[in-house]
């Protein structure tokens, strides 16, 4: 990975170089690692909210990320060549991620995962596992194995400096998308009705059914969102990375270790992990490009050696 | 089975694969050597899961026992197949010992997600370790067994083959034998419920590290058969579709036999050949309905199957989820 684009350096040295220097490096690395952060974040939200209500951890929640990405290059390519505003664009791309997540979320949940709710937490990561294997063949057979660009989208909003350095502006425009997917779902969570059923069945599933919370509905809807975010982050870094086989594996590697780092479950967590891991990503980068493979690895066992849960822990009840 | 003893069930094992190896087809003899190899690596984690513990990275310890075994052979020459499998089993366990305690607080998903995060650093680590041959690893010499060299390739992968076996079989008796001691039933009951068996007076943190380290151990020989079978190491060993596909033989095997994990393990190898083979674009889609219909209508694994016929009588009284 690391497509991320580095920013490019101004020609012009100011007089303590060295130090400015320096500057320059920590600004970039924070720049990128925030950047990086951003769709992290987003795909990893959508791991850790379809883990804390339906106690899944979705090992083809990578799948559905390259999923959206594909559909997110063809549809990008299908508006371009017709002669639409080029600003609409961005709307194509969320319309697409909207329409996908709401064909296969319910398909998935209702149609496969349902059979499996009373086995092994375990289990249930081997069943993800095995859509793992369908999902990546299927997306292969359907897009075939040529890499797919999307680049229009990317440049279209040109360049910002900032602090001496210049960077593409649709870079930014995924840290806010993160920023306000991250407040949106928060507020959901929080401050609406819905959300406290959400938070109610994540606390204690049999309690709230207890209570007559309609559990299968919050199950397929959470879900549907679970698959909406990781179709988003897709759908949005689409235009930063040549779409390929494979890119499902890398992206649910990381949005795992995001997720255990910040807590299972937590979405201020995985905010929180997401930052950790995008600015631990880029310091590998461009200081010691060789650890970049494992140093997300390392911060996971690091952070899982000091706090067993995740930064974020819930009290767990103890249920004899 | 229980009537003739497990040596006398291990030496008519024993004699059957030798024999049948020496009749079979080439490809045949390596497949059952691969499945052979990483059955045993299964049957730790089966022995792991006995416990109530899944470890997502049990390709560590595949991975240590198969650079264990090459790098003797690079560095010291070393090219007797019993030293380098005892010594890949030996590293690996060692490895297992240190980690261990690092290990031992966690439960179900931390765990898991913990073991795969360790492996994954080896992985890494080990792709940019150039002097182990990087992501290309390094290629190795055929072994000789004892006092035996072989001449052709094919003797070399019929020689293999029966060592291969003769180590699947010790393993699987000593496994069973385990199993079926005081200790491998502790691990059963720790995995129904730890704080019943701490208050009967045993350590659940005993029972799992016991358990941990023999898995480690079984990883490590395994990963140095797979290495002498195929001639290659690389880091792959480590990667987490290797560790995936372990804990994929030990459910499709279930807790309850040990012959079902190396029968899945043959099953496994089969289906993905043949399915390679036949559809090269979707065999991985393949593997995977495969594995979710042995999920959905055989729960507790192909073990069940060969279980039901001559239920023991003590399991058989006990309903044990109507304790909880």
């Amino acid at each position: 990975m690391g497509e991320g684009a580095p920013g490019q350096r101004d020609a012009r040295p100011s007089p303590p170089e060295q130090t400015s220097r320096r500057v320059e490096l920590v600004a970039t690395i924070v720049i990128d690692g925030l950047i990086d952060a951003s769709w992290l974040f987003i795909v990893a939200v959508g791991l850790t909210l379809v883990f804390g209500v339906l106690n899944i951890l979705n090992i083809a929640h990578g799948n559905l990320y390259a999923i959206g990405a594909y559909t997110a290059a063809s549809a990008v390519g299908w508006y371009y060549a017709g002669s639409g505003p080029p600003l609409l664009g961005y709307v194509v791309m969320l319309g697409a991620a909207l329409l996908v997540a709401v064909a296969i979320g319910p398909l998935l949940e209702r149609g496969i995962l349902r059979l499996f709710y009373r086995r092994d937490e375990i289990v249930l990561v081997l069943v993800t596992y095995a859509l793992f294997l369908v999902l990546e063949d299927a997306t292969k057979l359907i897009w075939g194995a040529n890499p797919y660009y999307a680049y229009e989208p990317y440049g279209l909003l040109g360049n910002v400096k900032l602090l001496g350095l210049t960077y593409v502006a649709y870079d930014l425009l995924l840290i806010a998308l993160s920023v306000v997917t991250g407040g949106l779902l928060w507020l959901g969570l929080n401050r609406t009705a819905a959300g406290k059923v959400v938070l109610a069945v994540i606390h204690d599933r049999e309690m709230s059914s207890a209570m007559g919370v309609n559990v299968t509905r919050v199950f397929v809807l959470a879900f549907t969102l679970g698959v909406f975010l990781a179709v988003l982050g897709g759908a949005f870094t689409a235009p930063k990375i040549s779409v390929q086989p494979g890119i499902s594996i890398t992206v649910i590697l990381l949005s795992f270790a995001v997720v255990v780092i910040g807590g299972l479950g937590s979405v201020e967590g995985a905010a929180i992990a997401a930052l950790l891991v995008g600015l631990a990503r880029s310091a590998a980068i461009h200081l010691m490009p060789s650890a970049e493979l494992f140093i997300v690895y390392l911060v996971m066992a690091g952070v899982l050696a000091l706090r067993p849960e995740g930064l974020f822990q819930r009290a767990a009840l103890r249920k004899i | 089975m229980r009537r003739f003893g497990p040596l006398a069930v291990a030496l008519a094992s024993f004699a059957l694969i030798a024999a049948l190896g020496g009749t079979a087809p080439n490809w045949v003899v390596f497949l059952t050597t691969m499945a052979f190899a990483k059955g045993i690596v299964a049957l730790g984690l089966v022995l792991l899961m006995r416990g109530g513990l899944v470890s997502f990275g049990q390709g560590l310890f595949y991975c240590a026992g198969a650079y264990a075994a090459g790098l003797a052979m690079r560095w010291a020459d070393a090219s007797d197949a019993l030293l380098l499998v005892a010594l890949g089993g030996a590293v690996a366990l060692l490895l297992g010992l240190a980690i261990a305690p690092l290990l031992a607080g966690y439960r179900s998903i931390f765990f898991a997600t913990l073991t795969l995060a360790l492996s994954m650093i080896a992985y890494g680590i080990l792709n940019k370790t150039y002097s182990l041959g990087g992501s290309d690893g390094i290629n190795l010499r055929a072994p000789s067994f004892l006092f035996y060299r072989a001449a052709t390739p094919d003797a070399f992968g019929y020689a293999l083959f029966v060592f291969t076996g003769l180590v699947t079989v010790a393993a699987a008796v000593l496994c069973r034998l385990h199993f079926d001691s005081m200790r491998g039933l502790l691990s059963l009951a720790a995995r129904d419920n730890e704080i019943r068996v701490e208050y009967l007076g045993a350590s659940v943190r005993r029972v799992s590290l016991g358990n941990f380290v023999a898995a480690a151990g079984l990883g490590g020989m395994g990963g140095a058969l797979a290495a002498l079978a195929l001639g290659h190491i690389d880091p792959d060993f480590a990667f987490w579709t290797s560790s995936g596909e372990f804990v994929f033989l030990a459910i499709l095997a279930g807790h309850q036999s040990v012959v079902a994990v190396f029968l899945a393990s043959i099953l496994l190898e089969l289906v993905r050949s043949f399915s390679s083979q036949y559809f090269p674009n979707s065999w991985q889609m393949a593997l995977g309905i495969f594995l979710l219909l042995v999920i959905l209508f055989l729960p507790e694994g192909l073990g069940s199957l060969l279980r039901r016929r001559n239920p023991p009588p003590e399991a058989a009284s006990l309903p044990v989820e109507s304790l909880k």
